[in-house]
């Protein structure tokens, strides 16, 4: 069928505002592009007309779950309205990341994404792009990006096409991030076959500033010039967010691949090195990356946070390809680009510093009156729109909500009845297939792919339970970060999983001696339209919510990746949780690995018969269900007291946080850190002292002159502390009184061999 | 007045703000030099630092060599401007044929990044005369490309003369033949290393603080001269 046998049925070759007003009953392809039959009507309401082809790929995009937080806003509201007091926090939720003030002048701003659907289709440039998207959220914020951390889960270790994941995951964030120059300092590697087709790539990037050089993304002052940055414009991505990210996989992903895009971290660079000169410079009124949704979400978003109006000329965007139509050039995810909006007098300058790094700078339209964003192409509008519209009042969903109707059965199964080890030798033949299972395993394979030294300020990275970086070389004043979800924990309680992710965090920055004081989280779903997973959403969020007001750590702004599952079957529901902490002076962290002879080892906090959803359950018997460990905040706040003050007095010589694995784990990583051994004695049962999962616990090793002030100072925190051995520089194994000894060789050769038996 | 040491940003460099965070420490006086720059402003020894200049797309330092700033380089090398090549810059030194030989992508693929244990080859240069022959030392190892080859008359060569700087201990992290993870000119005042001694300065940041001795080093060369 062509235009002159049916008139008025197709859109015209470019489908201006004024043909879609002469042609109003052009059929549109609506449902392809993702929108439902009341949106699009809604779109036609706002407008008054049909949209143009270029309006309605606007719509699908900004409209889209991804975009629009349709289905999740009105549980995310939480977290404002539910939000801790607290005067550290510069810029909430809302903007492209949340800002805090970490004294000195500096403010720290901190985020985490996913890019999950993509690295499952492409895995090296999936993950790359997660690492490039995220960067430039914290770039846009005005800050210099200083670290990353990747949370990661993938499908069963020993499924055959987890090793295609992995490797190419870890290639493509190693590839852009050590490129890009920016340590690596942390992430999380859980392998779990609710993952399989749907791997979880989550990115976190944290950056500094001085606190009051904050920009925002805001299109403000009539007659300023709207300057596109970077790279060139081209059919990378197009669809990704509507298509990708907000929909379930079917079999067939691989036709997907066109949709994701490809990473170039040398243009990043230097789009960074360029954009920090012109923040130093104070060129800048805003400005705004250009992520998922390319142009279409950076012109409407800074536009309708200006409150204002744009012009924008399509024809002045550099293309990769000149083919490509004005819709096109909207919805390109191209990588590696920045919308800034500057005065017509600091244009020359702007351009000027693009051009010394060599990064392209066009100026592509204006700011105006009013509050239209117009979109011309060669002079013809093809789209007029008023721009909150998209970015501000897209819709709204209350989704049904329903309890799983699994859910009791699930929680009625208690790991607490499964056969336990009984003799040292069964405790001992235990630890070691503990310790060698992927989740537990050594993960250095992966993390000697990441550069963690870059930028010369990296205190602590993995390995050790948070990532530690030095802000400043005058007054050591410093952050920790740390990142943890447990979809297993999730699986069995939401509100409880999300609480204890939280939990997690907060213990394993504390541990360090930083005091933990903002939250950034990356929600990981199903489909929102399944009832069960929407229960399991709002159980989370609620759950979250509350435990940050408890804990006195606001969340600063996140992300919810929805649509996680393969077919009718969801993912563990797997909040990922990312806890900042400050210290006044970094010099004081505490390490995790035990190194003086004499040492005395304590256990803080609390154990209890606590089995379900553990590591133990899961690896030894392949078994999910009961209720998981008990949640417990103002314990843990009481621990983390005790953890910074004894940072801070300088009393802990080494701790480790209690979580996966239990004591067992914490005491084999510790003693491999530095191949020190340890000679142990529980007064408890053994096998529920060694993996019993318990909250609000750590390892701590405290020299032997310190040990009465330690033990006092836990008193007066009222936290309890368990002395159960002491460090052994010389024995060279790990020693349970009564049970069995190993030694570090063979605890090494079981914990180092896994990863690169299954994937190298 | 304290000698000045020049570090290199090419587009790409990355770990020039530890080059000269790692001058600074040792002493001397820290100054950048920009890559479109042909002028060295009169410092007195200039560090090539780690990253990927130009993105490393083509061959790692391969475009770098042609630099404004390299032809200057390479020709005060030439008459004894002590140079340093850490990593990348290894790689641009290389290119440039300042030092003979290549760094190829890493035998086993990965980029790698861990502490790696050295012994130092050679302490006649103008970087490495602060330690003692045969010392052992920990510094931290990260590169993609950093497996060093040569043709076998080259590595003999290299050998008899005592150019090799630094070898592998323990587990060789990239495939480098004969283990090399250093070399030098002949004349000892151009050096390239694939480890990262700026990396190596502060307790705080580092495995230990073994590379602060190749930036004393060239200190104590350039105040004895």
């Amino acid at each position: 069928m062509s235009a002159s046998q049916a008139p008025g049925h197709l859109a015209p070759v470019l489908d201006t505002v004024s043909a879609a007003t002469n042609s109003p009953d052009v059929e549109q392809p609506y449902r392809e592009l993702g929108l439902a039959d009341d949106e699009y009507a809604r779109v036609r309401d706002i407008l008054g007309r049909r949209p143009t082809q270029t309006e309605l790929a606007m719509y699908s995009i900004m409209w889209s779950e991804h975009c629009s937080y349709k289905s999740s806003k009105v549980h995310l509201r939480q977290f404002g309205e539910k939000a801790p007091k607290t005067d550290v926090l510069l810029v909430g939720m809302g903007e492209n990341a949340g800002v805090v003030d970490v004294g000195d002048g500096m403010a720290v701003t901190f985020k985490v994404e996913s890019h999950n659907h993509p690295s499952y289709i492409e895995p090296y440039q999936g993950a790359a792009t997660g690492v490039g998207g995220i960067v430039r959220d914290i770039l846009t914020m005005g800050a210099r990006p200083i670290a990353v951390m990747d949370p990661l889960r993938f499908g069963a270790a020993d499924h055959p096409d987890t090793k295609r994941v992995v490797n190419g995951v870890v290639a493509g964030i190693g590839g852009y991030g050590n490129c890009l120059g920016l340590p690596n300092i942390g992430g999380e590697v859980v392998f779990d076959s609710s993952y399989q087709g749907n791997p979880l790539v989550n990115a976190l990037c944290v950056g500094v500033m001085p606190a009051d050089r904050i920009q925002l993304s805001a299109a403000k002052g009539v007659g300023n010039i709207v300057v596109l940055l970077g790279a060139t414009t081209g059919r990378a991505g197009l669809g990704g967010v509507s298509v990708l990210a907000s929909a379930s996989f079917e079999e067939g992903a691989e036709d997907a691949r066109p949709t994701v895009q490809v990473g170039d971290p040398f243009t990043e660079k230097l789009l960074i090195e360029s954009c920090l000169e012109l923040f130093e410079q104070g060129l800048v009124v805003g400005i705004q990356d250009l992520g998922g949704a390319g142009l279409t979400c950076a012109t409407t978003e800074t536009a309708a946070a200006g409150r204002s109006g744009m012009r924008v000329e399509l024809s002045t965007v550099p293309l990769r390809e000149a083919s490509m139509e004005p819709h096109e050039i909207l919805a390109s995810e191209s990588q590696e680009r920045m919308l800034a909006i500057v005065t017509p007098e600091n244009l020359p300058k702007v351009l000027a510093i693009a051009d010394k790094w060599g990064v392209l700078a066009t100026a592509i339209g204006e700011v105006t009156d009013g509050d239209r964003l117009v979109i011309t192409w060669h002079g013809d509008p093809v789209v007029d729109v008023p721009p909150r519209s998209l970015a501000d009042e897209g819709p709204v969903y209350h989704r049904p909500m329903a309890r799983p109707a699994d859910q009791d059965e699930l929680n009625s199964q208690h790991a607490e009845r499964l056969p336990r080890p009984r003799t040292g030798a069964e405790l001992k033949r235990t630890l070691l297939t503990m310790i060698a299972s992927p989740n537990l395993c050594d993960k250095s394979w992966i993390t000697e792919q990441y550069d963690r030294y870059v930028l010369g300020n990296t205190v602590l990275a993995q390995p050790e339970d948070a990532g530690v970086i030095r802000l400043s070389e005058e007054s050591y004043r410093g952050i920790a970060l740390s990142t943890d979800g447990n979809g297993r924990y999730t699986k069995l309680d939401p509100y409880a999983g999300a609480q204890l992710a939280l939990a997690e965090a907060y213990r394993n920055v504390a541990v360090t001696g930083a005091r933990p004081i903002a939250v950034t989280n990356c929600l990981n779903f199903g489909s929102p339209e399944d009832p069960e997973v929407m229960w399991q959403f709002a159980q989370a969020t609620t759950g979250l919510a509350e435990a940050c007001q408890t804990l006195r750590t606001p969340v600063t702004g996140g992300n919810v990746s929805f649509y996680n599952q393969t077919g009718d079957t969801a993912i563990h529901p797997t909040p990922v949780i990312g806890v900042l902490g400050v210290f006044d002076d970094v010099r004081q962290r505490t390490p995790m690995g035990l190194r003086n002879n004499g040492d005395v080892l304590f256990v803080l906090g609390t154990n209890s018969e606590e089995l379900s959803g553990s590591e133990w359950a899961s690896i030894m018997h392949n078994h999910l269900g009961g209720r998981p460990p008990r949640v417990d905040l103002a314990r843990e706040e009481a621990l983390a007291n005790v953890l910074i003050a004894g940072a801070q007095e300088s009393l802990i010589a080494a701790a480790h946080d209690l979580s996966g694995g239990g004591l067992a784990q914490a005491l084999v990583e510790s003693c491999l850190r530095y191949n020190v051994g340890a000679r142990v004695r529980f007064n408890e049962d053994a096998f529920l002292a060694l993996f019993a999962e318990s909250t609000a616990r750590a390892l701590v090793a405290i020299r032997p002159a310190d040990v009465k002030q330690f033990t006092k100072m836990c008193e007066r925190f009222g936290v309890r502390s368990t002395r159960i051995g002491t460090v052994d520089t010389s024995s060279k194994a790990l020693e349970i009184a009564g049970q069995f000894s190993v030694s570090l060789d063979e605890l090494r050769a079981a914990f180092e061999g896994t990863l690169p038996a299954l994937f190298n | 007045m304290s000698p000045k040491v020049g570090v290199v940003t090419f587009p790409g460099s990355l770990d020039d703000r530890d080059a000269l965070r790692a001058v600074r420490i040792s002493g001397a006086e820290p100054i950048p030099l920009w890559h479109k720059d042909a002028s060295l402003h009169g410092v007195d020894a200039v560090v090539l630092p780690g990253g990927f200049s130009y993105g490393d797309y083509l061959r790692a330092g391969a475009i770098a060599r042609f630099s404004p700033v390299m032809t200057t380089i390479v020709e005060q090398a030439r008459q004894g401007l002590p140079v340093l090549g850490i990593c990348n810059g290894f790689q641009v030194l290389c290119e440039a044929h300042l030092l003979p030989g290549a760094l190829a992508r890493n035998s086993h693929l990965h980029f790698r990044n861990r502490d790696q244990r050295l012994r130092i080859e050679a302490t006649n240069t103008s970087w490495t005369n602060g330690y003692s022959a045969g010392q052992e030392i920990v510094i931290p190892v990260k590169n993609g490309e950093g497996r060093y080859v040569a043709d076998e008359r080259t590595l003999d060569e290299l050998e008899a003369r005592g150019q090799i700087v630094a070898r592998y201990l323990g587990s060789n992290p990239n495939g480098s033949l004969r283990d090399i993870a250093g070399i030098s000119n002949e004349a000892g005042n151009v050096v390239g290393v694939m480890p990262h001694p700026e990396h190596a300065v502060e307790a705080l940041t580092g495995p230990s603080t073994d590379g602060l001795v190749i930036f004393t080093s060239v200190l104590r060369k350039l105040v004895a001269a």
